[in-house]
């Protein structure tokens, strides 16, 4: 039954969508390497040519003025958009052109700017979800249905993994709570751990700190950085609070109008006239 | 208690067996069983329905059509196999089923294909066309009767033993769909409901999740069906018009979109309506749909009126429940994860945060407490 549908599916990429881009996998050293991507929306082009290089264990920021194109950069790859130019490689595997749920398999997960949490199910429930897809955790259909051994032993070990990620972010005694009843922080705090869950290679962020206040603010930047060491992480996040870019990333991207500006050194690239003419105006 | 606690599906299907045995033996009057096997289809439609529009999200209203589906090709295998046969049996109403809910299914499959790319209203206007497709083409071929309808091999003989597959068919139901939504698939089907965005970033097939949910209900559906064909001595399609869809959703919503009040709403609209039926004749028979519906209304206002709200709070089923196995505010009794896995509880959530009170504490350790803030400031 799989198979035929993902036949189906192949079919209707290629025949019907025409989507035409032919996926070749690069060497490469970096985690993420994305070459000339970009994306154009008729006449106006919401990104151009970027091109990140993100090497393991690094936190990397992506930043701009408002409209600058980061979140279309974000939804380019994760799958939300077909980029209409470029390519992007994960560890060298091009995984351009894939649809999302694909992409999340092969490793790159996702937070929201506005949160979009599974408001309906309890915290632990969020995160079981993004664990389902996880080889060790499989489970078909019929063996649910007919409640064999191994859908007990898989629920038991989602619940204790899903334990073990909510006890990083404080979040264990909350479990049975419904998650659309958490305070702002928490829910922020629930939906990193949710892309957690799904085992990723390369966690983007969007926007963490946004209405935070300082205290929560400072404590995600803990977080992040336990995130990175805990999980060997590589992390991707845009951000517009200054403090926490020049805190915590160890390189940065500044984009403006959907072109790179500057990119490289977070201090340094901070500094670039271009960049502080872009933000200051003038 | 803990014991009976523990096993009280068991018992309860256990001791429904039992009475149904008795019942059986005894001999029902005809009335009477005619409405059980009323009662069962709708509850199979019900709790099948449920999976779509209570679990996935989306409103389907050709659930009539995949029944009609089923009715057709359960009842024409039977008719075909009681003539070759002469004489229908068990084997053939297993046979029925099964072939039923199969092209009930191969059906929902083929059209949530293309569907379920659609949203909300566009996907229930889709359903309804292919109820509406599927009740024409069998109305005018020849093949199933045509006009006339199809005539079902009965079981006028043994109704009881129909009644016992039915009430299988009905745990079967109840059965799967509980496991499926009790387990990871039911998890992934839950988040698409929840946020399709978001479970599409968190690495969840969205088609195979949603076509999943749809061709289970609609194999339901056709079960439900082919169990209906053997009912009635004339299946009609001008039964299945859209007219029932709404009133299986009818059913779903008044049960709160779950499986529990699926079953209990499912029971009560389908009594209600053949008592009305049987009971009001002659001329008063125009105000059956009046009373029906003057009951829907009630029962809509009484779940909603703010004006009611303790008078629910105080008179309700859940606290009853509570008090008979006694496991209110007590933490040990509180499973983990408390699998509230059947419950959509935005409504009663809002209800709660409109109701907050402020309660002032008067104690004098609160006092101490502002005064020591102000004193730092």
């Amino acid at each position: 039954m799989a198979k035929l549908f993902d036949k189906i599916k192949s079919f209707v990429d290629k025949k019907i969508l025409k989507n035409t881009h032919k996926r070749e996998n690069i060497q490469s050293d970096f985690v993420l390497e994305t070459r000339g991507l970009g994306i154009s929306f008729g006449g106006l082009k919401a990104a151009q040519n970027v091109n990140l290089r993100i090497k393991k264990n690094e936190i990397y920021g992506l930043i701009g003025p408002n409209g600058a194109g980061k979140t279309t950069v974000f939804n380019l790859l994760t799958g939300v958009y077909q980029p209409t130019e470029g390519a992007f490689y994960l560890n060298g595997e091009d995984l351009t052109a894939l649809p999302q749920d694909k992409i999340n398999h092969k490793g790159i997960a996702r937070t929201f700017q506005n949160i979009r949490l599974f408001n309906n199910m309890t915290v632990i429930r969020n995160v079981m979800v993004g664990l389902a897809n996880q080889p060790e955790y499989n489970c078909s259909l019929f063996e649910s249905i007919f409640r064999l051994p191994r859908h007990f032993k898989v629920e038991k070990a989602m619940r204790q993994r899903a334990k073990e990620i909510l006890r990083i972010f404080d979040l264990e005694d909350e479990r049975n709570n419904l998650a659309c009843n958490l305070p702002y922080g928490k829910q922020r705090k629930l939906e990193i751990a949710r892309a957690l869950a799904t085992n990723p290679k390369l966690l983007l962020l969007d926007e963490p700190a946004a209405g935070m206040n300082p205290n929560e603010t400072e404590d995600l930047v803990n977080t992040i950085k336990t995130i990175r060491d805990n999980f060997d992480m590589t992390i991707l996040l845009i951000e517009h609070d200054m403090k926490f870019v020049s805190g915590l990333c160890d390189e940065i991207t500044v984009l403006n109008f959907g072109t790179v500006l500057a990119e490289g050194d977070t201090k340094t690239a901070l500094n670039n006239p271009d960049v502080i003419k872009a933000y200051i105006g003038g | 208690m803990k014991i009976v606690k523990k096993n009280l599906n068991y018992i309860i299907i256990g001791s429904v067996a039992f009475i149904m045995m008795i019942l059986g033996i005894v001999g029902l009057p005809l009335s009477i069983t005619e409405l059980l096997e009323k009662i069962a289809i709708a509850i199979i439609l019900a709790v099948s329905l449920n999976m779509v529009v209570g679990f996935l999200g989306e409103l389907s209203l050709g659930h009539a059509g995949f029944m009609c589906i089923g009715a057709y090709m359960g009842g024409k295998l039977a008719a075909l196999l009681s003539s070759s046969l002469g004489g229908t049996n068990i084997l053939t109403v297993i046979l029925a089923l099964i072939v039923g809910g199969l092209c009930a299914g191969i059906c929902g499959f083929i059209v949530g294909l293309p569907a379920l790319r659609l949203r909300g209203d566009y996907l229930a206007i889709v359903t309804l066309a292919f109820g509406e497709i599927v009740k024409n083409i069998v109305e005018n071929s020849d093949f199933f009767g045509g006009q006339t309808g199809l005539k079902s091999p009965q079981f006028i003989k043994n109704r009881f033993i129909l009644f016992t597959i039915g009430f299988l068919v009905v745990l079967l139901t109840i059965f799967v769909i509980q496991n499926i939504i009790k387990s990871k698939h039911g998890r992934a089907i839950t988040a698409i409901r929840d946020n399709e965005i978001a479970a599409k970033a968190t690495g969840i097939n969205v088609t195979k999740y949603k076509l999943m949910g749809f061709v289970v209900s609609a194999v339901f559906a056709g079960l439900a069906g082919a169990l209906y064909s053997f009912t009635c001595s004339n299946i009609q399609a001008i039964t299945f018009d859209y007219n029932y869809s709404i009133e299986i959703l009818v059913i779903v919503v008044l049960g709160g979109m779950t499986v529990n009040g699926s079953i209990i709403s499912a029971t009560l609209i389908t009594a209600l309506n053949t008592i009305l039926q049987t009971k009001l004749g002659g001329s008063f028979a125009v105000a059956k749909d009046l009373i029906y519906a003057l009951i829907l209304i009630l029962v809509v206002i009484y779940k909603n009126a703010p004006a009611l709200k303790d008078f629910r709070e105080k008179y309700n089923l859940g606290n009853l429940w509570r008090k008979i196995f006694k496991h209110k505010n007590d933490p040990s009794t509180v499973r983990d994860d408390a699998t509230r896995w059947d419950v959509v509880p935005t409504k009663i959530s809002m209800d709660e945060v409109l109701s907050t009170e402020i309660i002032v504490d008067n104690t004098g350790d609160n006092s101490a407490d502002i005064g020591e803030r102000g004193g730092n400031k």
